[in-house]
């Protein structure tokens, strides 16, 4: 059980999130009605990516001292899984905005930053593999890692806000914090946010996991 | 001031090596100046000046790649070893970089030269302020590629590698490059590119207090 209870909570969070999400009573904006209900679903995504996303920076500048392959796999783990939920966070956008902007992509800053980042670990793992020699990969590996992380930091929350976005919490549109003041909100996004955490570095683990056990077996 | 001699010294081995070869500065020119004479032929009347300042930046952008990636790609083992039993790795990188960017000075101001005098009539009203750009624009770039062909070097496999891992991370470097020249083009006051500036001077310092951190790791083979 001491292993088990932030599954469980992960888990209990999301189907709640999910149910309550869609039935629970959100405030009647103009332009975005019922699309407001897409903030517990796409939002969320972004905070997990950037978790996940972390977890492999830490896990990169560890395997540079201490060289071992277990930091290696988790750094790469970790990154496979915050691509996920960065595509995610791609696509539910681009619902939200075919319903509320017309277009599923308007080429808005914050849509083309968000895509960029992405790139940028997909850049990642061509890096890996291009390198056949698995310490040197390791090595390299970590070192582009860690010197795209404030870039990515840079793009994902600096540059959005020197550029005018329609999206919302920039500038004079409706925003993030004028939703979040709404109680009822409150009460399913905050839940959401950990719940999708706790759920990305769940499947984290469960990459790794198998990962591990792979390369046991080719070592065999 | 071990540092300090050492990156002294390497910086002129750089610049004697270039100077006997003249291999990569005419390179890079002569790509540059063939590069704006097609765009000229191919587009003849150019459209607005918001096309002329893109146009500009794209060809910087390909020119510095294949300058500023000679530094590491090019290298042979042997002189790798040579610097590497002779200076620091901070020494390396500070040395590689400061030639870098003479380089890049160098080159792209030439480029913006011609490039004012085949598409004259675009020629940005503040002129000084576009000049800035310039300048900060072939420090961010040679900070970045530096870094990465020290990486893509390392990692064996040249050109296709260093296209890849770079353009990711100068695609934010040259938004801001974009939106800087853009006020110069529309002349706009400079207390309006004081933002863009100050952004561009801090991405260089975290860029190179990463790259300093890092290279050490990089360098140890």
């Amino acid at each position: 059980m001491n292993k088990t209870w932030w599954k469980i909570l992960g888990s209990v969070l999301v189907i709640y999130t999910a149910i309550a999400g869609l039935l629970l009573g959100v405030p009647r904006l103009p332009i975005l009605n019922e699309t407001i209900r897409n903030l517990y679903f796409h939002v969320p995504m972004w905070f997990a990516m950037i978790v996940l996303f972390s977890i492999s920076v830490f896990y990169s500048v560890k395997s540079l001292s201490t060289k071992s392959e277990i930091d290696d796999i988790k750094a790469v783990e970790s990154v496979n899984t915050g691509i996920i939920f960065g595509l995610l966070g791609l696509v539910t956008g681009a619902f939200w905005a075919k319903y509320t902007w017309g277009q599923f992509w308007s080429f808005d800053p914050k849509q083309n930053f968000a895509a960029i980042s992405v790139l940028l670990y997909f850049a990642y793992l061509i890096l890996r593999n291009a390198i056949d020699e698995e310490q040197k990969r390791a090595k390299i590996s970590a070192i582009y890692n860690i010197f795209a992380f404030p870039m990515m930091v840079v793009l994902l929350f600096v540059l959005p806000r020197l550029k005018d976005s329609l999206h919302p919490g920039n500038g004079g549109n409706p925003g993030f914090n004028s939703y979040d003041l709404d109680s009822r909100m409150r009460m399913v996004f905050y839940p959401a946010c950990l719940g999708w955490i706790l759920i990305g570095y769940w499947v984290y683990t469960i990459r790794f996991r198998l990962r591990s056990l792979e390369n046991k077996q080719q070592h065999h | 001031m071990q540092l300090a001699k050492e990156v002294k010294y390497l910086i002129h081995k750089e610049v004697l090596l270039e100077w006997r070869s003249k291999y990569t500065i005419n390179g890079v020119l002569l790509y540059v100046v063939s590069t704006i004479f097609t765009c000229y032929l191919s587009f003849v009347s150019l459209g607005d000046k918001l096309t002329w300042n893109a146009l500009f930046w794209i060809i910087m952008l390909f020119a510095s790649i294949n300058g500023v990636s000679k530094s590491f790609l090019q290298e042979t083992k042997g002189q790798q070893l040579y610097s590497y039993v002779l200076a620091s790795p901070a020494a390396v990188l500070i040395s590689k970089t400061v030639y870098n960017t003479l380089l890049m000075l160098v080159l792209t101001t030439i480029a913006l030269g011609f490039y004012t005098l085949v598409f004259d009539s675009f020629t940005p009203p503040d002129l000084l302020l576009y000049y800035v750009a310039v300048i900060m624009g072939s420090i961010s770039f040679s900070t970045v590629f530096t870094m990465v062909s020290a990486i893509a070097s390392k990692a064996g496999n040249g050109g296709m590698l260093m296209a890849i891992l770079s353009f990711p991370i100068i695609i934010p470097v040259l938004i801001l490059l974009i939106k800087l020249a853009k006020n110069a083009v529309d002349g706009l006051p400079w207390e309006n590119s004081y933002d863009e500036i100050g952004m561009l001077l801090v991405v260089n310092v975290l860029t190179v207090a990463t790259s300093l951190l890092l290279f050490p790791y990089l360098w140890r083979d």
